[in-house]
This record gives structure tokens, C-alpha cells and sequence, in this order.
């Protein structure tokens, strides 16, 4: 392991705010999603979807209840002050789960480099090179990363016999010690990248997408390649105006946003979330 | 005239014989902490095997929860380690006598309190069997740490502070270990030799003593502030509100320094007693202590009081509310504690009769460390139960007897080396404090020539 080697290797984890140009950060893949919450109706779907695709551990109500719980998506529920005149309306649902920001926080305050930036633009996390430190989690603004708190596979009984049967094959699962987290189903991205590459050409929209997207009965999320001008996703996005490296966009700066929705969560805090939500509009006459 | 620190007429062979008898027979109160001590690393041990088999979860972490006490008295634990360095380094380049007798047991403080800390960064980690995997090192499968992380200048920051800290607590003690030697039979004279390097007193070796030491004091300050600023980058350099303040470094070296004065209190008044050192650790010492505390305990207030400052007059809401919080919501009484201990105990200090008053400074030394552990606990926890984002708001969660196990274990992990310490290794530098008596007596010679 020459001293070049050790440097290159160095540089490579720095972690930089997006350039303002999409194609020259990410020439061919940026992995984006755009979640409609006036569509979301909280079934919850999307999240055993997940549990299913990413082999997440079900720990069980007594910790679900310490707040051990390992969901990577979360359907969360808010409840507005003016709602209080319309109780019937109900609570409002948002699915949570990592924003793969551009410049996440995570990503600069590993100790080991076991979370890095890809260059499709995803948040990866190497589970075997993680110590386990939990300074990622700590510095998530959002709290979508989870840590196996016991070790799931073998000394709890996470998956009872047959369960073990319809662990999915295409990725591990995660011993104790270690932190884990939403990865847009990579293991799906890399067959699809994988396939695509065989045949010489890029992923088309609508070839790969995620297990809760696919999940969704009323389709509120929307998974795509923003790089590619024509994905739903990348229509979505514009039609919304908003910009993935923008800390604050152009159209929340006029006060006057024009009806349009779009919106991502703790944008202010400049980790460039690659997750647009679609504010739920709600009609108080109802 | 002034109260003198040493007795000047006290003859060097006595101080030989009174210091040496502390490594032979100490008082029965010595056997008794050290038991103590040992019951309690056993706890500390049966909860960290415990941890190791279940996983962290037992410790009662959860999301967003992820931190607790191990991170907590991880600082304390290096906060403690900077006064040995500013009595024997920061005192030694401005000559101040006083720090003679009692600043060898302060630098094993530190060498001590630094162990302590490293080992709680291995209890916190999920996979400490990885532990290395921090440490840059050239290796086959080409990983790399991260130099971005705050973690990793950590640990460089304190490997190289605990080595050299080693060394200075070692070069500094070679001319008793020629003492202990000298005076030694059976296994302790090999023991002792081979400490010694085979110091022979000669005035060569003197000059080159005095050379390293003073160039290992004077590398040992610039580390002693950087280790703790960097241990405070863990928290300014992250994004979460409470933590994203730009004084804290300073305000982590002020609470260290803080932190350690009262532990070198705690431990001069328990040595004093235990190894009959009533002659050395005097009164006239523990005041001057005493008020380099107060100074320091000031100092601390002050930059605590800019931290609040700065929050509730700066523009973050998350910031300003998380204070709120702390003040009112469940870590309130914590949070009220450590600011009473921290701020309100030490004016305790500006009298002199509390300042000679064993009892009072030792219940006082403890108070002012239980107030610095909390505000380390007040740093870390509640940004944990009030963030960013609503979803992790307010919901609170009660460290596990595991966590609570552990930092006991700590304090008798720190209490077992500390005593072995000073059963091996003479605690009171005998060279030093006959310099003392040296030049008080030359001074005196002086006095009564020109009178």
C-alpha cells in the first residue's frame, strides 16, 4: 500500500456540497424520489415492504417500545393545531426514511469511512467496515439511521422458523454492533445498473424501483434517475422547481410559491435531501 | 510573614525515609479503597461482559438515543487528565515551588484518567473487537480512516497525549526511582534498577534530566489544550443543535481544568491520610489549590454563561429551545445540579477557613466533580431527546444499570491503577521537594546575612 494509494484513498471520502451542475456530479445515475402526501394514505405498506426486501429484523413490542425498533422506512404522524376544529380529518402521514442528502452529515463524521457517498448519488454503508462509533446517527438531522442494538440474527429470534425461508438472498443480514439504514434497495439498482451495462445503454425509467414504491397501493412515491432529464421523477422535480443543490429554492424566496407543492424536509440545514415530498393540500370545508 | 508550604528544616535522609515508607507500609485505610476499588471495576466488568454477549441494547440505547454515559464520562474522564498536566508542566515553566510535592500523583492522574477515557470509547463501540479499524494504518485490505471525522483526531489526539504523558510521568520520577533503588532489597531492587536506567546522580545526567524534562513540559501544554478541544470538535464540528457551538473548546479546556483541580483536591486529602504525608501535602498547599480552583471554577462560569448567551440571543430556535428544555424539561434537575455544583459551590473557596478545613475541601472536591460529570452528562443526553426533528422529540429514555455499572467500574478501574501507582512509584517527588527545602534554606541563609 503505496503512500499515493493512501492519499487517493483519503481524498476520496471528502465530502463536498453538489456543484450546482447535476451531470458533472453524477454523469449517469442520480437516484431521487418524490413522495406525494396528498396521496399517502398511512397503510403502511411501503414499510413491510421493506421489512421484507431488506431482511430488517422484527424485534418485537417490548422493544419496539425502548425505541429499538429497526424500520428503515417509518410512516410518521402529525397532527396540526387547526386540525383540532376537524378531529374527522385525522392525522397527517409522512414516510421517513434516509434522504441520501448530497452532503450528509453522516458521511463526514465517520471515523472509519464505513458510510460513503457513491457516484449514482446514493448514501452507502459498509457494514463490515462499521465499528459501530453511532456518530452518524447522532449527527443525522432526521434520525433515520438504526443501529442493531442486539445481534438479530442469531441470538434473537428475529425471523422464527420458516421465516428464515423468505429472507431475501440478494443481501446480508446485519450482525450486532452495527448501523444500517434505508439504501434505495441497492441491491435492485445494481442488478438493473448490472443488466443495463451488459446490453450497453443506461437504466430506463421505470426498469428498477424501489420495494416500497413498487409496494405503494395509491403509487405516492416515485422513484427515479433525476439525471435523466425525461424520468417521471426528474418531471417531478421541475415541475415543482425544486433543485437538489440549492439550500433554499428560488420559488420559496418570493413568498408567492404559485401553488406549487414541492418541498424537502430540514432543507435549511444544507445536506441537499434527495427526497422531494408534496405538501397535502386539505380542503377545511370538508 | 507568609505560611511556608514545606517545613525547611525537614533533613533530606528524612524525606527519604518518610516518602519511602508510603511504598512499604501504607495505613490499613489504603487496603480498604483499594478493595473498594476493586469491587467496583468487578461490577464494571460483569456489565461490559454482559454488554459484549447481548449487544448495546442492554445499556437501554435506542434511536435517537444513541449516545449516553460512555460518551459522557469518556470527557470527564479526559477532563480529569489535564490537570496533572497543569501542575506539572504549566507550573513547572513558571516556577511555582508549590506544585513540588504534590504534582507527581497529579501527572499519574492524568496518565490514569486518560487509560480511563480510552477505555470508554471501546465500551461505546457496537463492534470493539474492531476497534483498530480507527487507527491509520498501512494494511493489505487498502482501508483508510476517515480524516474528516472528529472521532478519528480523537484518537490520534489522544494516543499522542497519553504517550507522552507516560514518558513525562516516567522521565520526571527517574531520579527517585535511583532512590527507591538505593534503598531497596530483593525483587524491588531489580525492579527499581531497572526503572532507574542506571542513574547514578552525576552532574551530566542532571543537565540532560533537566533538558528532556523541560522539553517534554513544554510539548506536553500545546497537546493538553488540543486533546480537549478536539474531544470538544466531537460535538462543534456536528450539526445538532447544543452542540454546534463554536466556544466550545475553550469552554471544554476551562471545565477540564476545572474538573481535574477538584479530583487533585480529592486525592490530596485521601493520599495525605493514607500514606501519612501530613509533612508534604500541607495545609499551606491545599489553600493555594484551593484557589487556583476558584480561579479556574470562574473561568468555567464565565464561558458557561457565554455558551447560554450565545444560544439564547443567537438566531437557531432548535438551539434556543433545546435550552429551554434543559432548564425546564425532564433533565432539569440535573441540569439545575450541575450549575448549582459548578458555579455556586466554588465560592465556597474564598474563604480561607473552608480552605483549610480537610472535611469541608474534600466534600467540596466531590460536589464540584459530581457538578462537571453532569454538565458532560447535560452536554451529550438532551440533544439526543430534543434534535432536529419532531419525530424523536421528547421522547426521553433512562440509561440501563448497565451504563451506570460501567462508570462506576471506571472510578474503580481509575482508583485500582491510581493506588498501585502510588504503592510502585513513589507519589511525592522526593528530588523536587528537597530542592524546596534546599532553597528555602539558602533563601534563609540570605535573609538573616543582609538583616
Amino acid at each position: 500500500m503505496s503512500i499515493r494509494t493512501m492519499l487517493e484513498n483519503w481524498e476520496k471520502y471528502r465530502t463536498t456540497h453538489p456543484s450546482g451542475d447535476l451531470h458533472k456530479d453524477h454523469p449517469e445515475y442520480k437516484w431521487a424520489m418524490a413522495i406525494d402526501l396528498d396521496t399517502c394514505t398511512g397503510c403502511n405498506a411501503c414499510v413491510v415492504a421493506c421489512y421484507a426486501e431488506n431482511n430488517v429484523p422484527v424485534v418485537g413490542k417490548e422493544r419496539f417500545e425502548h425505541g429499538q425498533t429497526m424500520h428503515w422506512i417509518r410512516i410518521e404522524r402529525y397532527w396540526n393545531d387547526e386540525d383540532a376544529d376537524t378531529p374527522n380529518q385525522g392525522a397527517q402521514f409522512l414516510p421517513m426514511m434516509c434522504q441520501q442528502c448530497e452532503a450528509a452529515p453522516c458521511e463526514t463524521v465517520c471515523p472509519v469511512g464505513a458510510t460513503n457517498h457513491t457516484p449514482d448519488g446514493l448514501n452507502s454503508q459498509i457494514y463490515n467496515r462499521c465499528i459501530g462509533s453511532r456518530y452518524c446517527s447522532a449527527n443525522c438531522p432526521y434520525k433515520v439511521r438504526y443501529f442493531n442494538w442486539y445481534d438479530y440474527p442469531e441470538q434473537e429470534i428475529a425471523w422464527p422458523e420458516p421465516l428464515p425461508m423468505q429472507l431475501n438472498p440478494d443481501i446480508t443480514v446485519r450482525t450486532k454492533g452495527i448501523m444500517e439504514k434505508c439504501t434505495f434497495c441497492i441491491q435492485r439498482l445494481r442488478t438493473a445498473q448490472s443488466t443495463a451495462r451488459t446490453e450497453g445503454r443506461l437504466v430506463k425509467d421505470g426498469e428498477v424501483t424501489t420495494a416500497c414504491a413498487q409496494a405503494c397501493p395509491t403509487g405516492a412515491i416515485t422513484f427515479g434517475n433525476l439525471a435523466d432529464p425525461y424520468s417521471q421523477v426528474a418531471k417531478m422535480w421541475r415541475q415543482q422547481q425544486v433543485e437538489l443543490h440549492k439550500d433554499r429554492q428560488d420559488k420559496d424566496k418570493t413568498g408567492d410559491n404559485g401553488g406549487v407543492r414541492g418541498y424537502r424536509v430540514l432543507e435549511e440545514l444544507r445536506a441537499y435531501p434527495s427526497i422531494m415530498y408534496l405538501e397535502r393540500v386539505r380542503d377545511t370545508n370538508a | 510573614m507568609e505560611e511556608k508550604d514545606i517545613r525547611d528544616d525537614i533533613a533530606w535522609a528524612q524525606i527519604n525515609v518518610d516518602v519511602l515508607r508510603s511504598i512499604e507500609k501504607p495505613r490499613l485505610s489504603f487496603w480498604l479503597l483499594f478493595c473498594f476499588a476493586g469491587c467496583l471495576f468487578l461490577i464494571g466488568v460483569a456489565c461490559e461482559v454482559y454488554q459484549w454477549r447481548k449487544g448495546l441494547g442492554v445499556a437501554n440505547f435506542d434511536n435517537p438515543h444513541v449516545w449516553g454515559l460512555y460518551i459522557a464520562s469518556f470527557i470527564f474522564w479526559i477532563g480529569m487528565s489535564h490537570s496533572g498536566t497543569l501542575l506539572s508542566a504549566i507550573l513547572h515553566i513558571i516556577h511555582a515551588d508549590w506544585r513540588k510535592p504534590i504534582y507527581r500523583f497529579a501527572e499519574a492522574m492524568t496518565t490514569f484518567s486518560l487509560m480511563t477515557a480510552g477505555l470508554f470509547v471501546m465500551v461505546h463501540l457496537g463492534r470493539l473487537w474492531k476497534f483498530y479499524y480507527s487507527l491509520p494504518y498501512p494494511n493489505e485490505r487498502w482501508t483508510w480512516p476517515n480524516f474528516q471525522s472528529p472521532l478519528l483526531w480523537d484518537a490520534m489526539a489522544i494516543f499522542t497525549y497519553l504517550t507522552s504523558s507516560i514518558l513525562f510521568l516516567y522521565v520526571g520520577a527517574i531520579p527517585d526511582f535511583a532512590i527507591c533503588r538505593d534503598n531497596a532489597t530483593g525483587w524491588r531492587k531489580h525492579f527499581y534498577s531497572w526503572l532507574s536506567l542506571g542513574w547514578m546522580g552525576t552532574d551530566r545526567q542532571w543537565r540532560n534530566f533537566r533538558v528532556t524534562y523541560l522539553t517534554i513540559a513544554c510539548f506536553l501544554i500545546p497537546l493538553a489544550v488540543s486533546v480537549h478541544s478536539i474531544v470538544a470538535s466531537d460535538f462543534a464540528m456536528s450539526q445538532q443543535p447544543g452542540w454546534h457551538v463554536t466556544s466550545f473548546p475553550p469552554y471544554f479546556v476551562a471545565g477540564a481544568l476545572y474538573s481535574g483541580c477538584a479530583a487533585i483536591i480529592t486525592l490530596f486529602i485521601v493520599l495525605r491520610h493514607t500514606f501519612r504525608f501530613e509533612e508534604y501535602m500541607t495545609l499551606p498547599i491545599l489553600d493555594k489549590i484551593g484557589r487556583l480552583t476558584f480561579v479556574i471554577a470562574m473561568v468555567w462560569t464565565y464561558l458557561n454563561f457565554v455558551e447560554y448567551a450565545s444560544v439564547w440571543y443567537g438566531d437557531d430556535m432548535y438551539a434556543k429551545d433545546l435550552l429551554i428544555q434543559k432548564a425546564t424539561g425532564p433533565y432539569s434537575p440535573f441540569w439545575w445540579t450541575m450549575n448549582f455544583c459548578g458555579s455556586v459551590i466554588p465560592f465556597l473557596l474564598i474563604s480561607k477557613t473552608i480552605r483549610g478545613n480537610l472535611t469541608a475541601m474534600m466534600i467540596i472536591s466531590l460536589l464540584l466533580n459530581l457538578g462537571m460529570w453532569l454538565e458532560r452528562w447535560m452536554i451529550v443526553a438532551p440533544t439526543f431527546s430534543h434534535g432536529y426533528y419532531p419525530w424523536t422529540m421528547d421522547h426521553n429514555q433512562w440509561p440501563s444499570f448497565v451504563q451506570w455499572g460501567m462508570v462506576l467500574g471506571s472510578f474503580g478501574w481509575f482508583g485500582l491503577l491510581f493506588m498501585l501507582f502510588c504503592k510502585l512509584v513513589p507519589s511525592v517527588s522526593m528530588y523536587e521537594v528537597k530542592e524546596m527545602v534546599y532553597h528555602r534554606t539558602l533563601a534563609q541563609k540570605k535573609y538573616a546575612r543582609e538583616a
